[in-house]
């Protein structure tokens, strides 16, 4: 039975049964990867003309857009959170529609949707008050449209957080006089993180990946560069694989931080370990 | 004994002497269709410590909670150092506090001890107890930090001052919740059945803390069980039944000659 050439591809020259194989090993990878080992360092190098400096343009253009989405995504979310649980009947109404609508349809869809209606009503409505039209930038756009996906599922987050809060520690607040903005930032916040951090630290990690779909808009970031250098230099696997160990370096640096942040908001709480 | 004295008038009577700390006059609260209070009339003068007693859904703890609008009362007035509290009905017809402020400021000068402690999980003891004073009534934060080491020591917790609350005991957390109430410095300290959620053996540590603060003067109110700590502390006992007051006097006079039946009959029911 002959072997897949992308199963052959992946064999060691040195762990192949001959020489013979091992030429051809060597052939499949040089279809891979048209240039040499040498090469390869090469096309990664962050000076032009490697392409090692447009990918890492990109990853910062991603990591912008992520730390703008979830920002304004946790704004939202707070905000959202807070008014499900203590709004009225209208403000309710309206963030069921919000969340259950951003949370049903494809983000592909909704960034489709959101860049290019929401630029145009932008600039139909400037035209229609007397105004210029203006270009929206991509980052802009890009941060508003994935952030207000965030916001959709932070909003759930915040608000299941909120609910796991001992309800006394509120009730203590209260009975203390806070005012309810102290009492937010003093301990509705504090004390409802180390059960929102989880589920923050899932949408962050989405948010970093979800940048990639920014690409089919066009905005130029890490997915996108990692396309064209692929494009102009024919190295697909080398740049799709370089990229992938971006967002993997990116993820466990967020990991690090993370864990930190969570070991922090649950300082007052004994250790799970120990009531095993 | 001057305190003796003015209990054995009934409250909410006119009298000269301390001033009323607190006044609740014909208080009603429903919960829907359920009529907890029906008209519960309370007085607390300075240095006056009044024990609310009762069997369980008498109201007590629904009492002391209308007092610092923990709960909306639904009718009746409520007067703390002589302010009435201001209540409007809302959109729904529920009665609610009409001025967020004052509410505020009222409740700020109310210490209030919980069943459940309810410190602040992610604050140490000392960030409870400093938290208030700072945050709410503007205290500096190294005077603040100085009164709350004196406050932890004597309810006997400075060497915990760092500890988070989930770090100690029930009868631990309940001292320092003392500690945090004793902190803003209150005209009035209410406790809601303060060891209900203790394990017997810390129940003494907590009356012995609340027993003194009763002896040095202290204003309170005191939802309790403890019938015999009751007795030994409080200045004037009021027995709630079936969201009335059923019969109210001196310790001793309800204590040791009971006038009602339900009264006898709850005595005796709770030893």
């Amino acid at each position: 039975m002959p072997l897949s050439p992308i199963f052959h591809a992946r064999l060691p020259p040195a762990a192949t049964a001959s020489d013979e194989a091992s030429i051809s090993g060597a052939k499949l990878i040089d279809a891979f990867l048209p240039a040499s080992a040498a090469g390869i360092f090469e096309l990664l190098s962050p000076v032009a003309p490697g392409w090692g400096g447009t990918l890492l343009v990109g990853l910062l253009h991603s990591i912008e857009i992520a730390i703008g989405a979830t920002c304004l995504g946790l704004l939202i979310g707070t905000g959202g959170a807070f008014g499900k649980l203590y709004g009225g009947p209208v403000t309710r109404d309206l963030l069921a529609v919000y969340t259950t609508v951003v949370r049903a349809v494809p983000e592909l869809v909704l960034i489709l949707l959101l860049y290019y209606a929401g630029t145009d009503l932008i600039n139909q409505l400037l035209t229609a008050m007397g105004y210029q039209r203006i270009d929206i930038s991509g980052l802009a756009a890009g941060i508003f449209v994935l952030g207000v996906v965030q916001g959709a599922y932070s909003t759930e987050v915040i608000r299941g957080a909120i609910l796991s809060i001992p309800q006394g520690q509120i009730e203590a607040a209260r009975a203390y006089g806070m005012p309810p903005l102290l009492m937010l930032r003093r301990i509705t916040v504090p004390a409802m993180l180390p059960f929102a951090i989880p589920g923050l630290a899932n949408l962050w990690l989405i948010a970093t990946k979800d940048t990639a779909l920014l690409a089919v808009v066009g905005f130029f970031e890490l997915t996108l560069a990692t396309r064209q250098a692929a494009g102009v230099t024919k190295a697909y696997l080398l740049f799709f694989v370089a990229a992938g160990a971006l967002y993997l370096a990116l993820t466990l640096f967020s990991n690090l931080i993370i864990g930190r942040v969570e070991a922090w908001s649950r300082r007052g709480m004994p250790s799970v370990k120990e009531a095993r | 004994m001057s305190a003796v004295d003015a209990a054995a008038v009934p409250s909410g009577e006119a009298q000269s002497g301390a001033a009323e700390a607190i006044h609740v006059e014909n208080l009603h609260k429903k919960f829907g269709q359920l009529h907890v209070l029906k008209g519960v009339s309370l007085s607390a003068r300075d240095g006056e410590v009044i024990a609310v007693i009762g069997g369980s859904g008498s109201g007590k703890s629904t009492l002391l909670r209308c007092i610092n609008c923990l709960e909306n009362p639904t009718s009746g007035i409520i007067r703390v150092n002589g302010e009435e509290i201001k209540l409007k009905a809302d959109s729904h017809g529920h009665t609610v506090p009409a001025d967020r402020k004052q509410i505020e400021r009222i409740r700020s000068r109310l210490g209030m001890v919980f069943q459940n402690f309810n410190l602040w999980s992610h604050m140490t003891l000392i960030e409870n107890v400093i938290e208030v004073p700072v945050h709410v009534l503007g205290v500096k934060r190294d005077e603040a930090i100085a009164q709350a080491e004196k406050l932890l020591a004597r309810v006997g917790l400075a060497e915990k001052r760092d500890v988070y609350p989930a770090f100690l005991s029930g009868g631990q957390q309940q001292r320092a919740a003392i500690a945090r109430a004793l902190a803003i410095n209150p005209r009035v300290m209410l406790f809601d059945e303060p060891t209900s959620a203790l394990d017997p053996e810390l129940v003494g540590e907590v009356l012995k803390v609340i027993g003194d603060l009763a002896r040095e003067g202290r204003t309170m109110v005191l939802v309790t069980h403890e019938m015999k700590f009751a007795r030994e502390v409080a200045t004037h006992v009021v027995y709630l039944y079936n969201g009335l007051v059923e019969e109210e006097g001196p310790p001793e006079q309800l204590f040791g000659a009971p006038k009602s039946e339900r009264l006898k009959q709850f005595l005796r029911n709770v030893g």
